[in-house]
């Protein structure tokens, strides 16, 4: 390292680091790209107005980096801090964010109300004990779904659900798909053209399709999964008792439209022959029944949800999934063996926000695809039966179309 | 507040009158006989004595400028005035000195009091000081100048799992002992410590800076017990120096009015640091490294981790010295630095597998100091940041031009 006191050549040096510093910087290279519109399950739908993106934005700040602690009023008993937490990037979740609803075994209602039902929160703020699990309560977990493309599923009207539900199974395939009747809270705003049953409702979201709209689905959440208490949801889990909110109606229908405006997957690979030859089999092999590939929204206030067809892979309808998957717990006027059809799209990213590895079905038991179409039991059963007689080929396209899912 | 606002205008009328006559304006000699260690640091600084005044004042400002992008979303062009921060000292009889330290981060969104600290000096090996002092936890929080470091981002593992700057009301020792070609160094304190806003934080985690946000805490501990941090160090005049430090304490409040709330809950924090420079190659190598443990209630958020561990290495090779654009001193560094944070170390009851919240990041750096108190540096940095749950890491790339100086 001689000392060079001759002023040019530093300088000449100098500026030339300088100018390969900046040529780098303003290079594409040096920042990593934006991962493609197919590779990430978060993000807006096309189509929204300004004033819309700016509700998405709030929505997604409360959604994401909304982190409740013990001073905003966090539990006292809870299961996560924030809905970040356990539907990270919007996809599934984890089992450390698996819930475990309790008390229900058939539609009379839950005979543990009292006992901290329906969920266990099984965490607690220092000083606080925990929920426990009550002796003899009938329970089953709950893996966190996905949250994309939730508003179109919101816009398909109920008349085309009960377009596709099969009851008494009067074509006589063996699926008999029906939905879910449950009693709404009063806070929900009824959809154009909904459904009423004896004072009941077609409940279309969660494992079991117990919660009628994304505000149900919002405001139980805040309450039941982290201990806060809204204006809609105002009875605080611990306690028993009417609280005062914890947090705004602002923030919660800014976190609904969030919900609402998350874009649908986009597929990768469409046109792969193994994705086309494993769709075909797919179809033929009968797991369209329940997985009904593409659905057409109604009406929406929203105008890029209206009127749109979209492809989720669900029928949004319960099905009789055999004695395997009965865990002997129920909500609404589902049986413990029946369980809403889960939407296949953004199946194949799901190890994104899985820490890596897949954990499917209603708790995650399953660890890959294969294994979550093996458990097939009930109404599932002809199908699963046929997948297992396909060629290992013929599987392995079928899985890899589920994978561009 | 009061009393903050008498030393700001202390501090603003007396270079006003150094203006007028910049001949009574005087560098305090700095002590170089000695071997310094970074505990040295806070006095270890240029200042500026107006005339015969028994104060000296000093300061450093750093701003950049920043372009930053997370897998592809930027937040633009930016320009950051990170900090300015004003030193008084004060030389009150022969061996008692007084120093004070007032920061104002990112503009005046915060305005710290780092350090305001009686120092007397019985003799080299007992000194006793009382104020508010910097915990000498590791080696950044003490040596923490803008103008010292080739980085415009100070160390993750200093200011996200170590709380730097972190310093609390307390009073405490130290002392060295000198032989001919070394040095060793004693610290202890006890302090003003943690509050329960490590576990329980909008970032969700364990997370010990989340403590500074409690505005009492210069004005009462928040239960009562004292924070005990601990230093020894041991320089080579050659070799280098080598720290190893400990901080510990009670963070919860388990009694209030006295009734039981809770169980005590400790935190334990170790931390190694060391500063060495090849002689050959006059490479600079400074790293440091920690690990914290905090007793989390058992039923508690899995996301609050008992256990966290991270620290940095630097390594800095000046590639020029002399003239350079006419300053005639200046020198050309050309640096690196490795970090990593793992806030939580614990592993997922469910799978056993390893809980993730972890960052990873390498930033180079290309700096010009035309004078030792002034860098001007040039940052490019690439950060992976996993969440709890192991996920596929986000990647962010930050570009960031900018200076820091004392004044
Ligand atoms: C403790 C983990 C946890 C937290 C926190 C949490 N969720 Fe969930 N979420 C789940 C689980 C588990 C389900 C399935 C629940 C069910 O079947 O009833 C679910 C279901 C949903 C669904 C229905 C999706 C579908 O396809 O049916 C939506 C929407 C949703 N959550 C939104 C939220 C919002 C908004 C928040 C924050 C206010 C939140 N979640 C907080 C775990 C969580
Ligand atoms: C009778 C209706 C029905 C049929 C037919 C059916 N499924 Fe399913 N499928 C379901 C239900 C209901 C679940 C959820 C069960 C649970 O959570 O325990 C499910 C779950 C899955 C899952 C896991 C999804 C997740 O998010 O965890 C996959 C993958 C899947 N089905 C693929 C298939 C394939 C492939 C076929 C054809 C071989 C098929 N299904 C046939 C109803 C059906």
């Amino acid at each position: 390292m001689k000392f060079d006191s001759h002023m040019s050549k530093p300088s000449m040096r100098l500026s030339g680091l300088a100018a390969v510093w900046l040529l780098l910087a303003s290079c594409e290279l040096i920042f990593p790209q934006a991962p493609a519109d197919d590779a990430v399950l978060d993000g807006p739908v096309a189509g929204l107005t300004p004033e819309q993106h700016a509700q998405f934005l709030r929505g997604d700040v409360a959604f994401n980096d909304g982190v409740f602690t013990s001073r905003t009023g966090l539990g006292p008993v809870f299961v996560a801090a924030s809905c970040g937490s356990c539907h990270a990037g919007d996809g599934k979740g984890h089992p450390t964010t698996t819930l475990t609803r309790f008390g229900q075994v058939d539609s009379t209602g839950n005979l543990f109300l009292q006992r901290g039902g329906p969920q266990l929160q099984h965490r607690a703020l220092p000083g606080f004990q925990p929920e426990q699990l009550p002796a003899g309560a009938a329970h089953s977990r709950f893996t966190p779904p996905a949250n994309t493309g939730l508003g179109f599923l919101d816009a398909v009207p109920d008349a085309a659900l009960l377009a596709l539900a099969d009851p008494t199974d009067v074509d006589g395939d063996g699926i008999s798909g029906r939905p879910n009747w449950i009693s709404a809270p009063g806070y929900i705003t009824a959809r154009p053209g909904t459904r009423v049953q004896a004072g009941r409702y077609i409940g279309r979201y969660g494992k079991k399709a117990a919660a009628y709209d994304l505000l149900h689905q919002t405001a139980a959440a805040y309450n039941q999964d982290m201990g806060i208490v809204s204006s809609y949801e105002a009875v605080d889990a611990h306690s028993g008792q009417l609280a005062d909110p914890e947090v705004s109606n602002q923030t919660v229908l800014d976190v609904v439209a969030y919900l609402k405006m998350l874009k649908a997957p986009v597929q990768r690979e469409p046109n792969h022959p193994d994705v086309l030859t494993g769709e075909q089999a797919f179809l033929r092999i009968g797991c369209g029944k329940c997985h009904t590939p593409q659905l057409t929204t109604g009406a929406s206030p929203i105008a890029a949800l209206a009127h749109q067809t979209v492809r989720p892979y669900t029928d949004l309808l319960l099905h009789d999934m055999g004695p395997g998957l009965n865990d002997g717990y129920t909500e609404g006027t589902a049986a413990p063996a029946e369980w809403r059809t889960p939407a296949l799209w953004g199946l194949g990213l799901s190890p994104n926000s899985q820490g890596g590895t897949y954990f499917l079905l209603h708790d995650g038991r399953a660890r890959s695809i294969e294994d979550a179409i093996r458990q097939h039991g009930g109404e599932g059963q002809p199908s699963r039966e046929r997948f297992d007689s396909l060629s290992a080929e013929q599987q392995r396209q079928l899985v890899r179309f589920l994978q561009s899912l | 507040m009061k009393q903050l606002l008498a030393l700001l205008l202390l501090a603003g009328a007396l270079p006003a009158t150094a203006q007028i006559d910049p001949v009574l304006l005087r560098r305090v000699p700095r002590d170089t006989s000695r071997l310094q260690l970074n505990m040295d640091a806070v006095y270890n600084r240029p200042f500026v004595q107006p005339g015969r005044l028994p104060v000296a004042l000093g300061g450093y400002v750093e701003a950049n400028y920043q372009y930053a992008a997370t897998d592809g979303v930027s937040e633009g062009h930016q320009f950051q005035m990170r900090r300015l921060t004003l030193f008084v000292s004060s030389s009150i009889a022969k061996r008692i000195r007084f120093l004070t330290e007032i920061e104002f981060e990112d503009g005046t969104k915060e305005i710290n009091i780092e350090f305001a600290s009686v120092d007397v000096e019985f003799s080299p090996l007992l000194n006793v000081r009382g104020g508010v002092v910097m915990n000498p936890i590791g080696a950044f929080n003490q040596n923490h100048d803008g103008p010292k470091w080739e980085f415009v981002d100070r160390p993750l593992s200093a200011t996200q799992l170590l709380p730097a700057t972190w310093s609390n009301v307390g009073a405490g020792l130290y002392g060295k002992k000198f032989g001919a070609t070394w040095v060793v160094a004693y610290e202890a304190y006890l302090t003003n410590g943690f509050d329960d806003q490590i576990i329980s934080n909008t970032q969700n985690r364990t997370y010990l800076p989340a403590s500074k946000l409690n505005p009492d805490r210069f004005e009462e501990s928040f239960n009562g017990v004292p924070l005990f941090t601990g230093k020894a160090a041991l320089r080579h005049r050659r070799v280098g120096e080598v720290g190893v430090s400990y901080m510990g304490g009670v963070y919860n409040k388990f009694e209030d009015d006295g009734l039981r709330l809770d169980r005590r809950r400790g935190l334990q924090v170790w931390a190694v640091d060391l500063t060495s420079t090849v002689p050959k190659t006059r490479t600079v190598l400074t790293g440091e490294w920690a690990w914290v443990r905090v007793n989390i209630p058992d039923a508690y958020s899995p996301q609050y981790g008992q256990r966290q561990a991270g620290g940095f290495v630097d390594l800095v090779q000046p590639v020029m010295r002399g003239t350079i654009f006419g300053f005639d001193r200046a020198v050309l560094n050309a640096a690196l630095r490795l970090e990593y944070v793992d806030w939580n170390r614990d592993r997922f009851a469910e799978t056993g597998g390893l809980i993730g919240d972890e960052t990873l990041a390498v930033v180079s750096a290309v700096s010009w100091r035309p004078t030792a108190q002034t860098v001007i540096r040039l940052n490019y940095r690439r950060q992976w940041a996993r969440d709890f749950l192991g996920n596929p890491p986000a990647r962010t790339a930050a570009v960031q031009l900018g200076f820091s100086t004392y004044f």
